[in-house]
């Protein structure tokens, strides 16, 4: 039985709808070593895994929640209601026809298979704790790259997967990245093998049906020596008045002179905290670039980082944060710099509206031992309304003497002068808005493929639309 | 005929009066200048009839084709047909030109309705040409790092794209040397005629030169004091602003 939440509304939030479904494997509510065990049973694991959930589970629960970083909102997920695993007890399947008539409507509402047909090279899609299709184009299968999900990933190819799980953010990074850690569940397992390079994306979208859910998706992207590939991630889930909580960890690894582009678009409902951990590995003369765009979500917390291990490796982030009322979006980047002649490129820009929140938080290390390295950060924010706010915390450490960095960080307002020159020429206050903010995020907007940032534009009229009245 | 009808108009910003009783028609078709010294409410006027929400009309009325205008909020006013090129046009970073005129063109379109991308960068073109103005231009973003020259053509252009019922160009002429000066006053003429009614406001004579008016009005202290032909704006130029004090005790109605 189909039950839109709220159709009215159903073009503003086009993810805010839900299908009352009794999923066959439920791990029940709150969090103890018996919820380990349920989904090690049911997802039928190796024990080392037992043994490395365990572990996991309590770092997370020695960890105090980080307060002091983002703020007490973080009090408002209750651990002990949430449930840590659902799922049809079906395996992925390979064409669309095979999927489960709600959850095929749900991706279909969504417009995944018809972006499937049109750009991606694969596509995988998770509903709630497990992936429910999953494809590849044969093509792209032929040249020995693997996309599937990480279970599949870890019982069909342990050779590559166990060699780097855990290895670029381990279990006790952070409370969060523990709890993923203890009941991961999803994600994709990608393997791109030496000098080849993917044409089209690989696209994944994680879709949250289920109140009182957490989702924890682990994602692991291993791109051989001279590969390419792209990467882009989707997500949605209904409005629910308690808090959702989506907590991924996601590692990639890019072997001497592979890129890897990692593509976020990030619209969760506004009753979903998003922690996540994103991290990647550069080894020489490789680079790693996340485009990282938010959204959604009650609170997100999320800098995606680079170590840049090897020789002249590069690392960027593009940053793109919308902050609207009741939002906070904590995000930002991260840049180790381990190895002479590495370079990394951090832009940022948000925009906070009415009573949202934005903040920046950057680091960047360079250490002293280290010779021509160069680091460049820009940080911009944009602020809508008197009561809009937004925070910079750029720490950045440069030692040594043949290092540079450069720091540009600015905040600006969209004036009423401005306002009223469009509105001359036509355009109504929101459009107007619409259309300065656009032109704030337009060059960073460009560095998406066409059909996100057509999305995007769609996404930051909407937020226009209701922030004047 | 369409027109414009301002009767007995009285604006003022917080407690201070700037138009005391102003009146003027003007018809689509006709080119009328508005001279004044600084002060005497000239720009006051272009914004009160754009709808700049900082002035309040505290008395009096502003009728388009019969029905006033004062209640609409300046989009609307916009796309009924009146236009205004800004003294100081303002920057909108990222937004680049066509993007800009593309969107104003589709806030003109019944809902639903979406402009064709071809059709409109085939006017966009047609527009330049017309205006001499290069291809490239269209990609910059709005106003962003132009100079002064730039930003009054663009204005210009945005009026020949719009192509509204009436224009108020205010001081489009300040901050031109001479050459850019009859750039932009080539650009008027090529737009002037039947199907426009424009209303110059000028501080000084030298743009009448090249953008010939059909009527002017002098305005001083909030009130338009003298109205007449082309020849008045020769007469205030030799006689300059002072003589005007002495004239301001007997107000005038326009046309």
């Amino acid at each position: 039985m189909s039950t839109p939440a709220n159709s009215v509304d159903i073009d503003r939030d086009v993810g805010n709808f839900f299908y009352d479904l009794t999923p066959a494997r439920d791990a029940g509510v709150g969090l103890s070593e018996k919820t380990i065990d349920y989904i090690v049973d049911v997802k039928e694991e190796p024990e080392w895994l037992r043994e490395f959930r365990k572990n996991a589970y309590h770092v997370f629960m020695s960890k105090p929640l980080p307060t002091h970083w983002a703020g007490d909102e973080l009090r408002e997920i209750d651990f002990d209601v949430i449930r840590y695993y659902l799922a049809s007890g079906e395996s992925a399947k390979r064409s669309w026809e095979e999927v489960p008539e709600e959850i095929k409507q749900t991706f279909e509402r969504l417009g995944i298979p018809e972006s499937e047909r049109k750009f991606l090279a694969g596509v995988e899609a998770q509903f709630d704790s497990e992936a429910v299709y999953s494809n590849i184009k044969r093509a792209v299968a032929d040249q020995g790259v693997i996309f599937m999900g990480s279970t599949a990933g870890l019982k069909e190819r342990p050779d590559i997967f166990r060699k780097w799980f855990g290895k670029v953010i381990p279990t006790g990074d952070n409370k969060f990245s523990a709890l993923n850690s203890a009941v991961f569940s999803g994600g994709s397992f990608i393997y791109v093998p030496p000098g080849v390079k993917v044409k089209h994306p690989l696209q994944a979208y994680f879709r949250i049906n289920a109140e009182n859910f957490g989702q924890f998706e682990r994602t692991l992207i291993i791109a051989d020596e001279g590969s390419e590939v792209m990467y882009m991630e989707g997500c949605t889930a209904p409005k629910f008045t308690t808090a959702t909580l989506h907590s991924a960890v996601v590692e990639l690894v890019a072997l001497p002179g592979a890129k890897i582009q990692y593509i976020t678009v990030q619209n969760w409902s506004p009753n979903v905290f998003n922690l996540v951990t994103k991290r990647g590995l550069a080894l020489e003369n490789a680079e790693i670039k996340w485009i990282d765009c938010n959204i959604g979500s009650r609170l997100t917390m999320k800098y995606p980082s680079v170590v840049l291990k090897g020789r002249k490796a590069r690392g960027e982030v593009i940053s793109i944060a919308l902050a609207s009322d009741g939002q906070h979006q904590d995000t930002g980047a991260k840049m180790i710099h381990a190895a002479d002649e590495t370079t990394s490129n951090i832009v940022s820009k948000s925009i906070s509206i009415g009573k949202g929140r934005a903040t920046y938080r950057g680091l960047v290390h360079v250490p002293k031992h280290l010779k021509h390295c160069r680091n460049n950060t820009e940080c911009d924010a944009l602020l809508i309304n008197s009561s809009s706010r937004t925070d910079t915390y750029p720490a950045i450490t440069v030692r040594g003497t043949g290092n540079s960095t450069q720091h540009e960080a600015s905040v600006s307002q969209i004036s009423a002068e401005q306002i009223f020159y469009m509105q001359q020429r036509g355009l109504s206050e929101a459009q107007a808005m619409s259309l300065a903010v656009n032109g704030f995020v337009n060059d960073l907007v460009r560095q998406f493929p066409m059909e996100y940032s057509v999305e995007l534009k769609r996404l930051i009229d909407l937020e226009m639309e209701g922030s004047v009245g | 005929m369409s027109s414009i009808v301002i009767k007995d108009l009285q604006v003022a910003i917080g407690d201070k009066e700037i138009i005391r009783g102003l009146n003027l028609e003007f018809s689509k078709g006709e080119i009328h200048a508005i001279m004044g010294p600084n002060g005497s409410g000239k720009s006051t006027l272009a914004k009160v009839m754009a709808g700049h929400p900082d002035y309040q009309v505290t008395g009096g009325d502003i009728l388009l084709d019969g029905e006033s205008i004062l209640e609409l909020e300046p989009d609307v006013r916009a796309r009924k047909g009146i236009f205004m090129a800004f003294q100081y046009p303002m920057e909108i970073p990222g937004v680049s030109n066509a993007n800009f005129l593309r969107a104003a063109l589709q806030a003109r379109l019944p809902e639903g309705e979406e402009l064709d991308a071809t059709d409109f960068y085939h006017l966009l073109d047609q527009k330049m040409d017309l205006l001499d103005i290069r291809r490239e231009f269209t990609a910059r973003a709005v106003n962003e790092g132009f100079s002064v020259g730039e930003k009054k053509r663009n204005e210009i252009l945005q009026m020949a794209m719009l192509e509204p019922a009436f224009a108020v160009l205010d001081e489009t002429d300040s901050g031109l040397d001479i050459d850019a000066l009859k750039v932009v006053a080539k650009g008027v003429n090529t737009l002037r005629g039947p199907n426009v009614g424009i209303l110059l406001i000028t501080h000084y004579q030298r743009l009448l030169n090249y953008i010939i008016p059909d009527f002017v009005h002098v305005m001083f202290d909030g009130r338009i004091v003298r109205s007449g032909d082309k020849e008045l704006a020769l007469e205030l130029e030799s006689k300059g602003y002072d003589w005007l004090k002495e004239v301001e005790a007997e107000p005038v109605g326009a046309k």
